[in-house]
């Protein structure tokens, strides 16, 4: 069956691909500012509270204020390679966005595939940060960009130590389909083995814990946070791959961190924390206005996600930053074998 | 197979240029690495792009117009800069000093010394990547700013200390703020140990880094508590007691490579918070015991010392700081020599930094805490 081109069939994707960009720049905003609060209040500050009502609009002005900035390309740079660098970073954390399951109605595509395609569109992030660092002309730069190729690299197999063992349980790489099986209470939750697993799930609770950090961790360094932050280590790098970028092309930097800390906050939620579904009933099946549950699936998603990227806020603030040699000695020595005798565990739990 | 692939392919070294606009090399400071990748393969640090001729500049001014230079050494103690120059001065002179002045200068000094452990240990914190600790030692040492300032009216600058005596006497308010702050200040310090001094990944990041093994120290003039982080009990207050350092019990910590190896930046970094707690034991006594009086009976009309030269060193926060005076009898001096203890420090960083990585170099700064007002002078 052939369909010739549909305009409407078009408007809708759009409308699609659009709903997630609407939510990641206000999202950035906020978390920007709640990342200064949080960061005041963790260290006897007051924070932003000036601009707007307690402060509310001040990364609003500071993104209006890098628009405004000149837009410097360096002299030795790379011109090409060096304006298409943030695009593909930030196109890489947006596209992540397609396959979150923010209730059971709406997601970007619901592929089949969604939890491998999250972890590959992420991967394209890297090869942004290697164009930023090699276009950039400048050693610092290059430098952060080889840590983040290889720190991003290197914190995937441990991602997908993670997924292959919930895949070992579960039979599912759909996120929606995973946040599906985990319904009705709080039990079900990923973290608390699947919904209908019986006697089984006693034996994996333990392991699922120790997935959840491993998972929890490794996203960790995939967003470049502290204590994984050595890509853009300000006290060694200045600023790392994106030293010599100003303006816009900075703010998109800016942007896209913050979009891919709620995109893997998004993952770990899926996986382990219920995705989108509620810890106890829906108001709305309690009331008979189904109309109303996916818009509850929308804020309890919304909620989880929030509060794991305070956590990430809140790490960031409390501990210094590990070394090279060390952020690989954690991913290959600990989390790596941690991960492979969790995956042969269930698998023989889930054979028995 | 390997080695004909690292034969034919082309690889070089690297050389980066730290700074002098540099968010950790502590100030204007170049540190030229030459890299193997991320391993230095040798380290020099150029110097110079603060140095404001203060050793030619005295030659030309009377002795109470240096005091205000000498502030701008080390501008995070300047009392204890001060506290050195004036004694430098008073042995040309040969006065005696009141003993109320004495006390005043230990005790300020004493605080000075908090203040400036307190900026190291937040700024090594900033280095490794801590944010959080270097606002909460820039807390407490507002604290002590704010003494200063009831004092003297100055923050960071005091010119304080004159030549026999000070320019105030102390605010009435000022032993009873203090001991408040000693109160207050206590607990912080186990809080500063909560957060950066026992955890995991700070330890990780300083442990067996930067390691400056006895001899070393002792070779490159290393001083204060960069070298005391090595072990060696030394320190200018108990070895050659200056002013009434001599009345007073306090104990000076050593490295003791509890993390790691002895000397490494863990230890340096440590024994500064433990002489924090020695000079909060000497500001106590001090407070306890300070005498009433006048404290500018013995400041003179006109310091003009006759011929001759003195040389007195005081035990900065940073080391060991020794002014060298030349008088040929006018109201200024011949020569003045600083020797700096920040200075001295940096030239042990050559030797200590190569096999590191690019992050440990500035632990190592850090842990060296340099001034480069006081390096490049």
């Amino acid at each position: 069956m052939t369909t010739i081109f549909n305009v409407w069939d078009f408007l809708l994707i759009l409308l699609y691909a659009i709903i997630p960009l609407a939510y990641i720049i206000p999202f950035a905003l906020m978390a920007v500012y709640a990342e200064r609060k949080i960061s005041a209040w963790i260290q006897n500050r007051v924070g932003p509270n000036r601009t707007g009502p307690i402060g509310l609009f001040q990364t609003t002005a500071d993104i209006l204020k890098l628009m405004q900035k000149e837009d410097i390309v360096a002299n030795g740079a790379d011109k090409k390679l060096f304006l298409l660098a943030p695009i593909v970073v930030f196109i890489g954390s947006y596209a992540a966005y397609a396959a979150l399951p923010f209730t059971s109605v709406y997601i970007g595509t619901n592929i089949n595939l969604g939890v491998l395609y999250m972890v590959a569109i992420s991967g394209f992030v890297v090869a942004g940060i290697i164009f930023a660092g090699w276009a950039s002309d400048n050693k610092y730069s290059i430098m952060g960009s080889l840590r983040s190729a290889a720190q991003l690299v290197s914190y995937e197999i441990p991602t997908l130590f993670v997924i292959i063992s919930i895949f070992a349980i579960t039979q599912q790489f759909n996120l929606r389909e995973l946040s599906e099986m985990q319904t009705s209470n709080i039990l079900n939750w990923g973290i608390f083995g699947f919904d209908g697993l019986g006697y089984k799930r006693i034996l994996l609770i333990p392991v699922l814990f120790v997935l959840m950090i491993i998972l929890f961790i490794s996203t960790l360094a995939e967003v470049n946070r502290t204590p994984f932050d050595l890509p853009e280590a300000e006290s060694e790098l200045v600023a790392g791959f994106h030293t010599e970028y100003s303006g816009m092309k900075f703010a998109l930097f800016f942007l896209s961190e913050y979009a891919n800390m709620f995109a893997v906050s998004g993952l770990v939620t899926a996986f382990f924390l219920g995705g989108y579904q509620s810890p106890f009933g829906y108001l709305g099946n309690l009331l008979g206005l189904s109309w109303l549950v996916p818009i509850e699936q929308v804020l309890w998603f919304l909620t989880k996600g929030i509060l794991l990227v305070c956590v990430q806020i809140w790490m960031r603030w409390s501990l210094p930053r590990l070394r090279m040699d060390q952020l690989m000695r954690v991913c290959w020595k600990y989390l790596i074998p941690i991960g492979f005798v969790c995956f042969i565990y269930i698998t023989i739990v889930m054979y028995l | 197979m390997s080695n004909t692939i690292t034969k034919n392919l082309k690889t070089d070294e690297m050389i980066l240029n730290m700074g002098p606009q540099h968010p950790s090399t502590h100030g204007v400071l170049r540190v030229e690495l030459k890299l193997d990748g991320e391993k230095i393969i040798e380290a020099e640090p150029h110097i110079g792009y603060l140095h404001r001729c203060f050793e030619k500049h005295c030659e030309a001014l009377t002795y109470p117009q240096i005091i205000p230079y000498v502030d701008r050494l080390d501008y995070l103690a300047s009392m204890n800069n001060e506290f050195g120059f004036v004694l430098a001065v008073e042995k040309l002179l040969k006065i005696e000093i009141p003993e109320r002045v004495e006390y005043i200068r230990v005790i300020t000094g004493e605080l000075q010394r908090i203040a400036s452990h307190l900026v190291a240990l937040g700024t090594f914190g900033l280095d490794v990547g801590a944010f959080t600790p270097f606002l909460f030692t820039f807390r407490d040492r507002e604290k002590i700013l704010n003494l200063f300032e009831i004092t003297c009216g100055a923050r960071l600058l005091y010119n304080y200390h004159w030549v026999g005596g000070v320019s105030h006497d102390l605010h009435p308010d000022f032993l009873r703020l203090t001991k408040e702050f000693i109160d207050y200040f206590r607990p912080k310090v186990e809080e500063l140990n909560g957060l950066l001094s026992y955890n995991k990944i700070f330890i990780e990041r300083t442990a067996n880094i930067g390691v400056i093994p006895v001899d070393v120290a002792i070779n490159y003039g290393v001083s204060g508590p960069s070298l005391r982080g090595s072990g060696i009990k030394w320190d200018i207050r108990k070895n050659d007691p200056y002013s009434i350092y001599n009345k007073f019990d306090f104990d000076i910590p050593v490295g003791q490579g509890l993390a790691g190896t002895l000397g490494d930046c863990w230890d340096r970094y440590f024994v500064r918070v433990l002489e924090i707690e020695q000079s909060l034991r000497i500001l106590e006594q001090a407070i306890a015991q300070i005498p009433e009086g006048d404290v500018t009976s013995a400041i003179p009309k006109r310091v003009k010392p006759n011929e001759g030269i003195s040389y007195a060193r005081v035990e900065n926060p940073k080391g060991e700081l020794g002014f060298f005076i030349v008088s040929k009898g006018g109201v200024q001096p011949m020569r003045v020599k600083v020797r700096a203890p920040s200075f001295v420090n940096l030239s042990v960083f050559p030797e200590i930094a190569p096999g590191h990585m690019v992050s440990d170099v500035v632990a190592i700064l850090g842990s060296l805490d340099i001034v480069l007002g006081e390096i490049d002078r």
